[in-house]
């Protein structure tokens, strides 16, 4: 196996009082894609959210390339400029044309000439099908289109490793799949990613492992075909099983419309 | 009417009331600058310049700026201090501005999305990079409508400058029927003066806010 990119050890984190992690240890290697699932609720986005610093961790320790990123010395501009994060609710700059949105990391963080990077950005935008939206205002976009430009925002940072939570839990079904497929593209060239996700078909599609997180801790750890299949622990079963009960109902109003 | 009375006296209104915008202008201008600073200060809840911020907002929204103007105008010459009549007015203008902009800046920058913040972190901006591509310009967009409302009211204030015996347009209405008793003349241009004064801004601010709206700054994306 390659190089550890990313080690979290034995970190732990509550707000208030109440814990939300408890003692969670994981690594991810460079060119690997590690899916979390779990109930809502249980600490997905604090765990991604704890790696780039927007959270502060109360005890253990986060490593990026055997550095440690967290603890009193860490210079969270410069992770951040490694670690790239997208969120459920996009979050683009309302007041910036899709370029703004793509250009304004890469040449105000990392200080690269403008042309250079406009180029690039012009490039990206049209593998995920967006060129001729350059120099629309976000506002105007759908939420799969507005997902896709926040993706290529994240990677126009060339990041070492990419952060996503939950990206398509705002989107209509429709729109799901054409950030979907982004995101399989992005694995297929080896990007490094941690993916919080409940669309657990793309889970398996794209997982070279699967975490399973529930109530702060890590309950199973394990392949996608042997986790998605044959889960080891009984909480993962559960859990597993209200997805092919939402699955059933699913079908069963789509014939009752049809 | 006495219309040569007021075509007479238009001249010393219009010097009149280039003062009165030069210190409304000065002032509102300097009550930007504290307004951003009280504003910045409560944001980012700097240890005790927060809490003086606070004082200060209170202490100047609850005071009538006449009062503001004569302790600085008749109070602080008995411990010492002489300040010019232009100087206290700047001042006076200044420290009632400076306590509404910093409200209207404020309401702007909890407008902006928490996440706003968070998308601006994890480019890697730092955080003045931050306030300056992400945050202000939404912010500011909010708090335009706020802004505008402030700029008008001060310079309506102005009107007491004439208190601290500033030659403003309410002295020299005041002046003129005290002289000649041509109250309804005299009144008239006062009036007169300050739609002048104050129907372009109107005009300019209506057009600015209605720009803004449009290009839907301010809303989340
Ligand atoms: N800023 C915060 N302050 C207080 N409590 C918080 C905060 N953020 C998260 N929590 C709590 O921490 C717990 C875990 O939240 P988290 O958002 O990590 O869950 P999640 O697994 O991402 O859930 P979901 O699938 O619904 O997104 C929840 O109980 C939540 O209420
Ligand atoms: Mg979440």
């Amino acid at each position: 196996m390659a190089n550890p990119l990313l080690e979290v050890r034995h970190i732990s984190k509550g707000f208030d009082g109440t814990g939300v992690l408890e003692d969670v240890s994981l690594t991810v290697h460079e060119g690997e894609v590690l899916v979390v699932v779990g109930p809502s609720g249980c600490g997905k986005s604090t765990l991604l959210r704890c790696i780039n610093g927007l959270e502060r961790i109360d005890s253990g320790e986060i490593l990026l390339r055997g550095k440690p990123i967290t603890g009193e010395k860490r210079d969270l501009v410069a992770v951040r400029q490694k670690v790239g994060m997208v969120f459920q609710s996009y979050d683009l700059f309302p007041h910036m044309d899709v370029m703004g949105n793509l250009l304004l990391g890469p040449t105000k963080a990392l200080r690269r000439p403008k042309a250079e990077v406009e180029a690039e950005a012009m490039a990206m935008l049209k593998r995920v099908g967006l060129e001729e939206k350059a120099h629309a205002l976000p506002r105007t976009l759908s939420g799969g289109q507005k997902q896709r430009v926040a993706l290529v925002r994240a990677m126009l940072m060339k990041p070492e490793m990419l952060l996503l939570d939950e990206i398509t839990a705002a989107l209509d079904p429709e729109m799901v799949r054409e950030v979907l497929n982004v995101v399989l593209d992005l694995a297929k060239e080896g990007m490094t990613m941690a993916i919080v996700t409940h669309e657990m078909r793309f889970a398996e599609a794209v997982a070279d492992r699967v975490i399973f997180l529930e109530g702060g801790v890590i309950v199973e750890e394990g392949a996608p075909a042997q986790f998605f299949h044959h889960p080891k622990t009984e909480r993962a079963r559960q859990f597993l099983n209200t997805f092919v009960y939402e699955a059933a109902k699913k079908q069963s109003e789509n014939s009752a419309d049809a | 009417m006495d219309w040569t009375f007021i075509q007479r006296f238009t001249p010393m209104y219009a010097e009149a009331a280039l003062l009165t915008l030069r210190m409304g202008l000065t002032g509102i201008a300097l009550s930007m600058a504290v307004g951003l600073l009280c504003c910045l200060a409560q944001h980012y809840r700097l240890p005790a310049l927060r809490q003086i911020a606070r004082a200060y907002i209170e202490l100047a929204r609850n005071t009538p700026l006449l009062v503001q103007l004569f302790f600085l105008y008749f109070g602080l010459p008995k411990v010492g201090v002489r300040l010019s009549s232009e100087t206290c007015a700047v001042i006076g203008l200044t420290f009632l501005g400076g306590a509404y902009m910093a409200e209207a800046f404020r309401s702007g920058l909890e407008a902006v999305d928490k996440t706003q913040r968070e998308a601006g972190e994890c480019l890697g901006l730092t955080g003045l990079q931050n306030l300056r591509y992400v945050i202000f310009p939404q912010a500011l967009a909010t708090a335009v409508p706020a802004v505008c409302a402030n700029v008008i009211f001060l310079t309506k204030e102005t009107s007491v400058f004439s208190a601290v015996a500033l030659a403003d347009l309410m002295y020299v209405a005041k002046d003129l029927i005290g002289m000649y008793y041509k109250t309804d003349e005299a009144l008239l241009m006062l009036v007169a003066a300050y739609l002048v004064l104050l129907l372009p801004i109107s005009v300019v601010f209506s057009w600015l806010e209605r720009r803004l709206r449009y290009a839907g700054f301010g809303r989340a994306a």
